[in-house]
């Protein structure tokens, strides 16, 4: 943590990176100034879109030393405020996964392209963010550390699967490239309690190393701080397990 | 997306939006998390023009419950139109 006598500076800036399939996409970056070697991280946006709370996130983490980037998965929806780019995705039944976790490849090869980045990137994400955190780091391979924050349709029955999301990713447990970090709310009906217990079941059964918190008191987006859903106690702790479990896989 | 509930309809008619009427033919019904309603999961309702871009959206989130009660309203209305549904536009 920073102290009241320290210089800090950052750079918070939109940016391109390509994404899936070679596309070019627009991320937001922001960078701790300083020659580092900083570790970095990948926020993977909710499903109200690529908005205000997630550019904050992405400074927040460049706050406490990370790279952090943020990569616009709605970008080929077109271009507009946020919630109406989001509410055309969401009418189109969301962005597909394998679309997903290729522009979210990209943002983490962009993270290891620079030559301030200790070579270490994890990733995480709220919300339907969450649950492409854990997509993310079952299929594809470079991030060591991963935070699920309350990603609802980890697991998913036959009749929950569409054609942009095929596969529940409680199934591709088995490829988990890295350890997992889970936040949830007792109250939350996506995920429940009940689909977490599942989820860490198969964790378990695959000798993963994960480590979850289940909060009382709190249900879906309780880090939410303009929205009903806030939890302040709850909030303050998740940040903390966030940024101690990150100091501890993510340092140089 | 959380819930991926969503229905869609072609329509025809005009809406309101931030830049002034437009030509409406499309609606998305979806029970998901509200951009700004003060819910956890709401009724939402986004009129749309998707040949003039995502900005071209006239949107409500309402309760469930409000949802059930436009519906009655909508159909309350469209039954007391009557014989004028039957009659071509002017």
């Amino acid at each position: 943590m920073y102290e009241t006598d320290q210089y800090e500076g950052m750079l918070a800036e939109t940016t391109t990176v390509r994404g899936h399939g070679g596309d070019l996409i627009n991320a937001y970056i922001a960078k701790p100034m300083g020659p580092g070697p900083h570790p970095s991280v990948v926020l993977i946006h909710h499903m109200p879109g690529w908005d205000e709370w997630y550019r904050e996130a992405t400074r927040k983490f460049a706050h406490h030393g990370y790279v952090a980037i943020s990569p616009n998965l709605y970008f080929r929806a077109g271009h507009g405020a946020p919630d109406d780019v989001a509410a055309k995705v969401r009418a189109d039944g969301g962005a597909p996964d394998d679309q997903v976790v290729g522009d979210v490849e990209g943002a983490m090869q962009h993270l290891r392209s620079l030559p301030y980045v200790n070579g270490k990137v994890g990733v995480i994400g709220t919300c339907s963010g969450g649950r492409n955190t854990v997509l993310a780091a079952s299929c594809v391979k470079g991030f060591s550390a991963a935070v699920d924050c309350w990603g609802g349709r980890v697991v998913m029955s036959e009749a929950d699967l569409t054609p942009a999301q095929p596969v529940a990713p409680i199934d591709y447990t088995e490829d988990l490239s890295c350890p997992l970090l889970g936040l949830f709310g007792e109250d939350d009906d996506s995920p429940t309690p009940e689909q977490v217990a599942i989820h860490e079941r198969e964790l378990k059964k695959h000798g993963k190393d994960y480590e979850f918190h289940m909060y009382p008191n709190a249900g879906h987006g309780f880090f939410y701080y303009h929205r009903p859903s806030y939890r302040q106690e709850q909030a303050l702790d998740g940040w903390a397990r966030i940024f101690a479990f990150f100091e501890k896989h993510l340092a140089a | 997306m959380c819930t991926m509930i969503v229905e869609k309809a072609q329509i025809s008619g005009t809406g309101k939006g931030a830049k002034g009427w437009f030509p409406v033919s499309q609606v998305n019904v979806s029970f998901d998390h509200p951009a700004n309603a003060p819910l956890d999961h709401a009724l939402n309702i986004d009129f749309v023009n998707e040949a003039q871009g995502p900005g071209a959206r006239v949107a409500v989130e309402l309760s469930p419950e409000s949802g059930q009660e436009l519906v009655r309203a909508i159909l309350v209305a469209l039954e007391r139109g009557g014989s004028h549904l039957a009659q071509p536009s002017t």
